[in-house]
């Protein structure tokens, strides 16, 4: 079989098949961790029920609509209480309500952030505003510790 | 028909996707056995037919001229419209590739109120082609986040860029919409335009609803019926490792837009979509017009004997120069070098 400008033809072919395939070599013998997120905080395990604001499946596929929508209530219209579906109530705030429990963002949020390849530094763009209580060091910087009364 | 018949088998292949999950439980075969043979087709097809095209010879140069020829040294010469060395080819391919050049000079041919006919420019389709394919190049990228870990930082970047408006949770990306009001458009040109519509058979429209299908099913994945996005992760990382997994609880929703995609590059050698390869491989593009410049020889010629005028000429100079008849190089120039 003769291949006519055959030079051409196959080098285009390669270039298309590494291309087409790049995620293979670029990650050919990495062990893949999986994202395994930590719920393993003193105040989960203190949880005689471990519950959490909405069902865990919901929670996974749903925190970041519902801390959006807590966002504009909280930011645009002033309310504060959260009323969930099995009637508990909550404060619509991330520092105080999610990292009560949740106070391991390192083993918790960034897992699967990083799992899911968000950008560390701007993707969730939450922490561009908003700081984990837990990781605020006396004197570490005035910004970080912005009165709550000031939103 | 051709309509019917297309969105037939796109709602087909989604009920068969949605049937196959749901009721019968098929992850194995969705999940892991349609992408491997996508794949396999994908890449064994495309590689068939562009060697089958290779197998075409090329003896002589047609491209097409769509400008003034390179030709005497007064006379402006069109470089990429009419090109005459292989970078100015280079240029015109980039060109076509890149900003689709062609499709920019398309006009459209009308007969006005009354009896005047008259041409027009026409630069929808070239905006709507342009956004569909950049757009589609922008989300085939971004899906690289599933296939990638750690996420090369142009993936990331180019989702930032995508996102660049942060409007919700999560965040609405630009090519989403312009994807899918460019395929709209080419749907609807093809149904509005008369003659558009009249050439239009079957395999135009399928892979437009097909597509169609895939961004609404994407959308609908990433915004409303959300899966679990780790999940998904685990086993597009599991499929190109080799290792494949399908985790537990992924939405139906995913499988549905899995297959349709996998149907895309499955369907991709075998249709008009090959036209990404064929655009690399159009005589009328991709070859210089320097049929006057060159000798082209017809590669499968035999070899023949050859008697040039010159020969022809030293053979009878004696008796050309006593039967009268004009020579080129006189009698007793002849043995010398040859004349200019």
């Amino acid at each position: 079989m003769k291949i006519y400008d055959g030079k051409y033809i196959l080098i285009g072919l390669l270039v298309f098949g590494v291309l087409a395939t790049f995620p293979i070599w670029l990650d050919h013998g990495k062990v893949i961790a999986p994202a395994d997120p930590s719920l393993n905080t003193p105040v989960i395990d203190a949880m005689m029920q471990k519950h959490c604001i909405l069902p865990k499946a919901q929670m996974i596929t749903e925190h970041m609509k519902l801390l959006n929508v807590w966002r504009t209530e909280v930011v645009r219209d002033g309310k504060r209480l959260y009323v969930a579906p099995d009637g508990r109530k909550y404060e619509m705030s991330l520092e105080t309500e999610c990292f009560r429990c949740h106070s391991n963002k390192a083993q918790f949020c960034d897992r699967c952030h990083n799992f899911a390849g968000l950008d560390k530094a701007t993707d969730p763009y939450c922490f561009s505003c908003h700081v984990v209580p837990s990781e605020k060091k006396p004197g570490a910087g005035a910004v970080a510790v912005v009165p709550k009364e000031g939103k | 028909m051709g309509i019917k018949f297309s969105l037939a088998a796109v709602v087909g292949l989604i009920l068969a996707a949605y049937i196959g999950v749901t009721g019968a439980g098929f992850y194995h075969f969705f999940g892991v056995t349609m992408p491997y043979l996508a794949i396999i087709l994908f890449l064994g097809g495309v590689a068939y037919r562009v060697l089958n095209w290779g197998r075409s010879p090329v003896p002589f140069r047609i491209p097409t001229t769509a400008g003034q020829q390179k030709s005497l040294p007064w006379v402006k010469h069109a470089k990429y419209d009419n090109p005459s060395t292989k970078g100015q080819t280079f240029v015109r391919m980039a060109l076509e590739v890149l900003l689709f050049r062609s499709l920019f000079r398309n006009t459209k041919f009308e007969a006005e109120e009354g009896h005047r006919l008259y041409y027009q420019q026409e630069k929808w389709l070239w905006l709507a082609a342009l956004t569909f394919h950049y757009c589609f190049l922008v989300i085939l990228l971004r899906h690289l986040r599933f296939f990638t870990l750690p996420v090369p930082s142009f993936v990331q970047g180019l989702d930032r860029l995508d996102g660049f408006f942060q409007v919700g949770l999560p965040g609405i990306y630009i090519t989403d919409g312009l994807f899918v009001l460019a395929v709209t458009y080419l749907i609807i040109r093809r149904l509005v335009i008369p003659q558009v519509r009249y050439i239009s058979l079957p395999q135009d429209y399928f892979p437009l609803f097909l597509l169609l299908a895939i961004a609404t099913t994407g959308i609908l994945t990433r915004y409303i019926y959300k899966v679990d996005l780790i999940k998904v992760k685990t086993l597009a990382m599991g499929l190109i490792s080799f290792h494949p997994v399908v985790p537990a609880g992924i939405g139906t929703i995913f499988f549905i837009h899995f297959f349709l995609v996998c149907t895309l590059f499955a369907y991709f050698p075998f249709s008009k979509l090959m036209h990404a390869g064929g655009i690399f491989l159009s005589p009328t593009r991709n070859l210089p017009n320097d049929n006057r410049i060159r000798r082209h020889v017809n590669p499968w010629n035999y070899p023949v004997k050859v008697h040039t005028y010159a020969q022809y000429e030293d053979h009878f100079r004696e008796k050309m120069v006593e039967a009268g008849l004009p020579v080129d190089k006189e009698l007793e120039e002849a043995p010398s070098a040859p004349a200019e």
